[in-house]
């Protein structure tokens, strides 16, 4: 088996590569994931199981702290030049696994290739250049003052230019980002990252071996050999943890999270998450659902408390707004606001006493628990006198109907790739544009100029405290104009036998940093 | 001989148009494979420059025609989530299938034949009433079931602690009823042999044997009752016979009656169902693959559908079809071998 997978990566970083690796480095860890990442090539798709993989054969300029702060990582430090320019210092040093050194070329490949890339070119586009200083100097230059840059720059995993560049045998370019089809970058990967690839099977199992040559030597990491084995069924990646098949799984399924708290030689982890789970309210398709007292009805209706502790097991945090805790948007003041009494008023006074009927979908197998939070949501519509007409839909049918908004109210879960709350009212709340790509998600077809106004106001703000208070404002009108109903906040969890120590290494963005993980 | 397997060939040639078309006909209810291939933020407009690249924008009739071109050459596309030629990733993927299946069929023929023969012969003993039993429990019980249960006790491992623990009895009926677990309870394992082509076994290694233990008991469980039941039927059936009667009258030993003369015949429909039944099999390892994460079609198939894999569905669909009709075919063929009387297609009688 072992052949048929040699990525050439692997042999040639063993073959270049010091004999003797970091002396601490010994231990070998099994894992399971629910799926392993579709391609080598990290620019080929944006998706957690791409960016995980990136964390571990790669590194960032800049990478998330446990606590949303920036830690320097490739990028030794960073200065404002002007409203518009960050300047970036590379680190020295830094080996990609084909032995090839780092330096600022690398980055501009990156950065282009990124621009290139139908998944990151919307991330990337308030970039206007980047200006090569010297071989370790460089700056990002936007168009619009940014005050993202830094969290945009954690999308950017410099790759080997060398590497990359040039053409295979059979006369594909190197570089040739392929959605379908392989091209060389799906199969081949050389990054500065902790774990080299030394063979993959996609859909059966993937195996690192650490970086002889990382130029984190402060890293407490230890683990030398990770194997990874994609396992779909939750109950089977549960039992695969407690009957010591592997030693870190994820994710762990709110069903078993008392399984595995029960059982002794094993540690779970668990973490409020930013994904929010909220309807939308089609306003094209509903007479009703443009009175904002309806709206306001259906979001009283709905008790997002007895779904997160009924339905979500506890495994969710309630959510009266989009912002989960932690992000510049994130409003305390607002609290969920269940009260049947004050829903049958808001629908009386909206003339709607009789109620009407709607079309409700939700995907079965996207989201945790998606159609029995649906199912939940309709009976609770039901006491204010809206019957609602529920259909739930594989995701791979699912997604083809919200593009289409083909019902009245529907369910969707975001995750804000710039971990920042105007990415939120982007993709959910704007009106919807579709030359921009404004709204893209906006199923409820709610459009207040206003608050778009506002948004892209802040979105060109570097003085981060006004733009707290401004995403803020724009949260509390969202609230008040019901414009949409906000569910919760899915619950992470991950689970490993207790001699290794994850809690230090996991964050909210689910990118374990598996390179500083200590197993004893 | 070679009229009949010229019109093996036709059927299934046949049966694979019709699949193929099926398969095509329901490709749009599966699903939009794009929504696998990008990330959400992604555009429309890039969604639908990708669109047009994959050709998901011709109607179903130029798309099939084109597949179909394609398919005479022996080319059935790329799968969309591997970025392979389908049949390569089945080719893949199949070797672990028959494993499964090889190994499920091993305990159900080493189980079936003396379980259900000793049935027969001693329909009274208290034995026999006890196996029957169990397998229509087994008959009974979801695949799926047996697996998690399986997994349970021999993966895991079971603490009981029913009986008083101060006891000298108590603890050893806590310690009989407990299991350590320690097998494997998921996918192949690391240590497998390479045969040839795409075959990796586990059939040569000891970790790989482990890996096989419990998918292999899963699978049969649902096959061997059945088994167990039609053999014993079959041979109370021909026990009654004139020849089994005379056989006894000419004073022939109760070993050679019933296991040469008796057997043989009792083997007929048992084979005739068995070549069917592992079709079926094949089948059936797409819960038992899902339950252990084995690196089989059945898994490979299911995931395909959830991703709308339509090349590949499409092609996993044909090759299954396939299947079926080589092994029935191949059955038809053993029949004749061990039943002379019978007559091939196309044969005169």
């Amino acid at each position: 088996m072992k052949k048929l997978l040699a990525a050439l990566v692997g042999t040639m970083a063993l073959a270049t590569a010091p004999v003797a690796l970091s002396a601490e480095a010994t231990k070998e860890l099994k894992m399971a994931y629910d799926a392993d990442p579709v391609t080598l090539d990290i620019h080929e798709q944006l998706s957690g199981g791409i960016l995980q993989l990136s964390h571990m054969t790669f590194d960032p300029l800049v990478r998330w702290t446990k606590d949303l702060g920036f830690e320097a990582r490739l990028a030794e430090s960073w200065e404002r030049v002007d409203d518009k320019t960050m300047r970036f210092k590379l680190r020295e040093g830094v080996k990609f696994h084909s032995g090839n050194e780092l330096t600022t070329k690398d980055v501009k490949f990156t950065y282009d290739r990124l621009k290139e890339s139908q998944d990151f070119k919307a991330i990337f586009k308030p970039f206007s250049g980047i200006n090569i200083i010297d071989d370790y100097t460089f700056e990002l230059v936007t168009s619009e003052p940014f005050p993202l840059l830094l969290n945009t720059a954690t999308y950017i995993f410099p790759m080997d230019s060398k590497f990359y560049s040039g053409e295979t045998a059979d006369g594909k370019k190197k570089d040739a980002i392929l959605k379908h089809g392989n091209s060389f970058a799906s199969d081949n990967l050389s990054g500065t990252g902790p774990y080299v690839v030394t063979s993959r099977q996609q859909g059966v199992r993937m195996e690192f071996e650490r970086f002889a040559d990382y130029w984190d030597e402060e890293s407490p990491g230890n683990v030398k050999k990770i194997v990874m084995t994609p396992i779909k069924e939750n109950n089977t990646r549960v039992s695969a943890l407690l009957s010591g098949g592997v030693d870190f799984i994820a994710p762990v399924p709110p069903t078993d999270l008392d399984r595995i708290k029960r059982d002794k030689d094993s540690d779970l982890v668990t973490m409020s998450g930013t994904r929010i789970i909220l309807f939308h309210m089609n306003q094209e398709r509903v007479e009703a659902f443009k009175n904002p007292k309806v709206r306001q009805a259906v979001a009283y209706a709905i008790n997002q408390e007895g779904i997160a502790s009924k339905i979500m097991k506890g495994f969710a945090t309630p959510a009266a707004q989009l912002s989960p805790a932690g992000y510049q948007g994130h409003n305390e003041s607002l609290k969920p606001r269940y009260d049947v009494e004050k829903a049958r008023q808001l629908m009386k006074e909206a003339g709607y006493e009789d109620g009407f009927t709607i079309t409700m979908m939700a995907p079965n197998n996207r989201y945790v628990n998606d159609d029995k939070i649906a199912q939940a949501a309709a009976a609770m519509l039901a006491r204010i006198n809206i019957k609602v007409d529920l259909k739930t839909l594989p995701k791979a049918q699912y997604w083809p109907e919200y593009d289409d908004r083909s019902a009245d109210m529907m369910l969707i879960g975001w995750h804000a790739d710039t971990e920042d709350s105007a990415n939120f009212y982007e993709f959910l709340t704007f009106c919807t544009d579709a030359d921009s790509g404004a709204g893209q998600y906006n199923a409820g077809n709610y459009c207040n100029p206003e608050i778009d106004a506002l948004v892209e106001k802040a979105n060109v703000e570097t003085d981060l405290d006004k733009r707290a208070a401004m995403l803020q404002d724009v949260e509390k009108r969202l609230y008040d104009d019901a414009a949409f109903v906000p569910l919760h906040w899915q619950d992470l969890a991950w689970a490993s036998k207790k001699n290794v120590k994850i809690e230090p290494i996991l964050n909210v963005m689910n990118f374990p940093y598996l390179g500083d993980l200590v197993v004893e | 001989m070679l009229a009949f397997l010229v019109q093996r060939i036709s059927q299934a040639l046949l049966v694979m148009f019709v699949i193929s078309v099926i398969a095509f006909a329901i490709q749009d209810g599966l699903g939009d494979p794009l929504q696998e291939m990008v990330g959400m933020s992604v555009s429309q407009e890039e969604r639908e420059a990708l669109r047009e690249e994959l050709g998901l924008n011709d109607s179903i009739v130029v798309q099939y025609l084109r597949f179909a071109g394609k398919a005479i050459q022996g080319d059935l596309g790329n799968s969309y989530f591997y970025g392979k030629p389908t049949l390569e990733v089945i080719s893949e993927h199949l070797p672990a299938t028959l494993e499964l299946v090889i190994g499920a069929s091993l305990i159900i023929m080493l189980l079936s034949v003396p379980i259900g023969v000793y049935a027969a012969i001693r329909p009274q003993a208290l034995m026999a009433k006890f196996f029957m039993g169990v397998s229509t429990v087994g008959i009974s019980i979801p695949v799926f079931l047996t697996a998690i249960v399986l997994i349970q006790i021999y993966s895991i491992g079971i603490t009981v602690e029913w009986f008083p623990v101060d006891t000298g009895w108590g603890q050893w009926l806590n310690g009989a009823l407990s299991t350590e677990g320690g097998l494997p309870s998921y996918g192949r394992g690391d240590d497998l042999t390479h045969l040839f082509g795409t075959w990796y076994s586990g059939f040569f290694s000891e970790s790989g044997l482990l890996h096989l233990i419990l998918p292999c008991v899963s699978l049969a469980s649902i096959m061997l009752p059945l088994f167990i039941r039609l053999i014993r039927a079959e041979m109370m059936e021909v026990l009654q016979s004139d020849y089994i009667r005379y056989a006894r009258a000419k004073g022939l030993s109760a070993v050679r009656i019933n296991f040469l003369h008796a057997l043989k015949n009792t083997m007929l429909p048992v084979i005739t169902v068995g070549g069917v039944q592992v079709g079926v099999m094949v089948a059936y390892t797409i819960l038992t693959e899902t339950v252990f994460q084995w690196p089989g079609v059945g898994l490979m198939f299911l995931e395909a559908i959830t991703r709308s894999d339509i090349p590949l569905i499409v092609a996993y669909l044909m090759v299954v079809g396939l299947i079926f009709v080589v092994t029935n075919t191949l059955v038809d063929l053993v029949y004749g071998l061990v039943n002379p009387t019978v007559k091939l297609t196309g044969k005169k009688a």
